[in-house]
């Protein structure tokens, strides 16, 4: 083979490799992105039971409680429209607590309950994660605000 | 006053960068030799001053000058003094400084030592790096000036992410940018190569020490950092998939294939064009890296303080040097003259696969890292996570460690398949008998990935030493040694990897002091939880008794740390090793009514991991030594054949 033909080849070899991997890309990304709900977004978009999403918002007071197990969590998640409950099993990240914002990571099961593989939560003073970015809680009136 | 004179010779150390650049251009443009003699002394200078601003910054850390505002608002005059050294470099204008430091030093190491390139080529090559560095100079001074003063200074200072007030910190971030940025010669290469024609064998073999160097410590850097990130954020796991994890791993992946397309044109002068496009994508991608951490713009678990106005200059950064390589790299492509051919099977074409799988590995982590980036631009907020990248970059991964088994058995040039699959009959055997082996013990309980996984990790580790078969083992060249120890690295990393994901065993309890915890073989006695204190944090420790099978119980001490400033708590989660494995335990909050949360992990052959990426350095480094040496001995056996002769 000439040194011209080869290089050509080995140019339509990257394209192809390249395109073949721009395709698996996206037909994996469709899968597996895990898209971000509000509570209000669940109730009105609605969101099959199994889907890996992630779920924003705060913490209701009062809704946390632990299960006998001493290791299980139910609490409500809301964005001052709508509450949705969430359940973890796990070590709760050391900034979650009632009235504090949370993203978490996992599926609804078939009751409607949303069962998080994953919590993130504030990480210090300074961060925050970005989807909870200009929601807050009022500490008199025990609403949520959130404007976007 | 220390302040103001590393101000000063950040000032001086940029405009040195502009003369440097200024010599080099008019000087190759019109043939002046003299203007060319100063850009030496002009790249060494530059690097002396930056390292000298870099150390006062050091400086003001280490007595806790209160009146500068970086160390007011990242430091703390009760921190111990480690964290106050290498504090200087865990927050944003720090890091930049770390950065622009290795570059210049970076700069001033080519001008010094670079002997093999022909001197048009080695200007033209100083003259790029230090337009790299002007760019970043401006974004330093006009953007991030770690010299800022406030006044009145501050009482005391904020303090340190406690998540950073770790020893890794002292050596993760410098190994990293030394590695990343260290990347930044190999782009300058590549634009002086472009702009003199001479894209060559004697090109690649000038420019293969500085992208082995740079790889080299990328890989302790991604190593260290990935066992830092495992026993500092107490989740069990030693890679999130988080963006600023990819951002090192992205130049790492462009950085391997370089250094394999390096060694393919410096042997055979083939893929010219081909390894000057990966030396641009390469450092393209330690900046990319640097805009996605640096700017906030994605979501990341290795939080930092962020500015959207400094994404925005990065960016702009980005483009200019990005799509001004292209250009060049567009502009004169045409010029750069075939390499050799070479047949089918050979090694060369192994190494292309090689090429284009680590390339298209690189593809898919760009896209996926990138792609909340596209969706939020429409409005959708999305995540991509492990199930994105486990599931299309773990094959294609798996295809390119078979590629390694076979790439070392091939012959350069011209080989026979015939001979080809004979060679490798001694690994697929390997494999074929851990294959049965896992499929009688273990078919149904471990994955798909982990099963491959593990197969293929024998294959290569016997494939990678078969290249040693019958040689003398003293004669064999040390960069032989380097391949076959790297490529041995990366089986044991992936036996590593697949031991975790197959066969972790994790128990979650809350228990009350007095109580057993028993899990995969441990017997964990849970004493007590006692308060203790140590310089700036306070915390709850419990003491237990860890053993195994009747052995004598070892004491472990996990702990949930709370730091007063700024206000965080942590936890320290408690590592026994062994040489099977690790036992990991976390301690979590108090559940009820005098019960604790215990996370207990027993991870078999989970160390590997690591072991194998100090592997792969370390075969890095005696192919590095090899190669240096040989050069060495050449030249000195032909001054001493030239004497002779005289």
């Amino acid at each position: 083979m000439k040194a011209k033909h080869q290089r050509l080849v080995l140019a339509v070899v990257a394209l192809v490799a390249l395109i073949g991997a721009g395709l698996l890309a996206a037909s994996a990304l469709k899968d597996e992105a895990a898209y971000f709900y509000a509570p209000y977004d669940v109730k009105t978009k609605g969101v099959e039971p199994g889907k890996a999403i992630r779920l924003g918002g705060m913490v209701v007071k009062g809704s946390l409680k632990r299960a006998s197990d001493g290791v299980t969590i139910r609490f409500d998640v809301t964005d001052g429209k709508s509450t949705v409950p969430a359940s973890f099993k796990g070590i709760t990240p050391d900034l979650f607590r009632e009235g504090s914002g949370v993203v978490a990571e996992g599926a609804f099961d078939a009751a409607g309950t949303f069962q998080a593989t994953n919590l993130l939560a504030k990480h210090d003073e300074r961060y925050m994660p970005r989807e909870l970015e200009g929601m807050s809680y009022d500490e008199k009136t025990h609403k949520m605000k959130v404007d976007r | 006053m220390i302040a103001e004179a590393g101000l000063a010779a950040l000032w001086l150390a940029a405009s040195l960068a502009l003369l440097q650049l200024a010599l080099a251009a008019i000087g190759l443009a019109g043939g002046k030799s003299d203007l060319l003699g100063a850009v030496r002394p002009v790249a060494v200078a530059q690097g002396v001053l930056t390292a000298l601003a870099f150390a006062l910054l050091i400086t003001l850390f280490l007595r806790s000058d209160m009146s500068v505002l970086l160390v007011a608002s990242n430091s703390h005059s009760m921190k111990p003094w480690l964290y106050k050294f290498a504090g200087t470099w865990g927050n944003h204008e720090g890091s930049m400084l770390l950065w622009v430091t290795v570059m210049g030093v970076a700069g001033s190491a080519v001008a010094l030592f670079e002997r093999a390139l022909r001197r048009d080529t080695h200007m033209a090559t100083l003259g790029g790096q230090a337009a790299i560095s002007l760019g970043f100079y401006a974004f330093l001074l006009f953007a991030s000036n770690p010299f800022a003063r406030i006044d009145p200074p501050a009482p005391d200072g904020q303090g340190l992410n406690p998540l950073l007030q770790d020893p890794g910190l002292a050596f993760h971030p410098p190994t990293l940018y030394l590695g990343y940025v260290g990347l930044s010669v190999a782009f300058s290469f590549a634009v002086g190569a472009l702009l003199t024609r001479q894209v060559d064998a004697a090109f690649a073999r000038a420019m293969r020490p500085w992208v082995l160097g740079a790889w080299i410590l990328l890989t302790l850097g991604i190593t260290a950092g990935s066992y830092w990130a495992y026993y500092e954020l107490g989740w069990g796991g030693w890679w999130f998939w988080d963006p600023v994890e990819n951002a090192s791993l992205m130049p790492w992946l462009a950085a391997t294939a370089l250094l394999h397309s390096v060694t393919v044109l410096a042997t055979r002068d083939a893929l010219r064009a081909w390894t000057v496009m990966l030396a641009v994508i390469a450092f393209s991608m330690s900046m990319v890296g640097t805009f996605l951490v640096r700017s906030g713009i994605l979501t990341s678990v290795h939080a930092f303080a962020v500015d959207p106005e400094r994404g925005t200059f990065i960016l702009a950064l980005l483009g200019i040097y990005i799509g001004g390589a292209l250009a060049l790299f567009g502009w004169r492509v045409g010029a750069v003259r075939e390499g050799a051919p070479f047949e089918l099977v050979s090694r060369e074409t192994m190494l292309v696969v090689n090429n284009l799988l680590l390339s298209v590995i690189l593809g898919l982590v760009l896209v996926g890292t990138l792609y909340p980036l596209l969706t939020e631009a429409f409005g959708h907020k999305v995540s991509v996570g492990a199930p994105y990248f486990d599931r299309i970059a773990g094959p294609v991964a798996l295809v390119l460690m078979i590629a390694m088994v076979l790439g070392p058995l091939t012959r350069w040039r011209r080989d026979r398949m015939r001979e080809v699959t004979r060679r490798i009959t001694v690994p697929m055997v390997a494999a074929g008998l851990v294959f049965l082996a896992l499929a009688v013990f273990a078919w149904g309980r471990i994955g798909i990935l982990p099963f491959l996984g593990l197969v293929i990790a024998l294959a290569v580790a016997v494939g990678s030493v078969a290249p040693l078969w019958k040689r003398n083992l003293w004669r064999t060249p040390l960069f032989t040694w380097g391949m076959v120890i790297a490529h041995l690295g990366c089986a044991v990393s992936l036996a590593g990897m697949a031991c975790d994901s197959a066969f972790t065993v994790e128990k979650l309890v809350a228990a009350r002091p007095g109580d057993r915890v028993e899990t995969a073989g441990w017997t964990l006695r849970f004493r007590q939880i006692l308060p203790i204190a140590g310089d700036n944090w306070t915390a709850l420790q419990a003491d237990m008794e860890a053993s195994r099978g009747g052995g004598k119980p070892v004491l472990i001490h996990p702990q949930s740390r709370f730091f007063a400033s700024p206000p965080t708590t942590t936890t320290e989660a408690a590592l026994l090793t062994r040489w099977d494995g690790q036992l990991y335990v976390v301690l979590g909050q108090e559940a009820d009514e005098g019960r604790w949360q215990l996370r207990v992990w027993w991870k078999p052959f989970v160390t590997l991991i690591w072991f194998g990426g100090f592997l792969i350095a370390l075969g890095g480094a005696l192919a590095l030594v090899g190669r240096e040496r040989r050069g060495w001995l050449l030249k000195w056996r032909a001054r001493k054949a030239a004497e002779n002769a005289a």
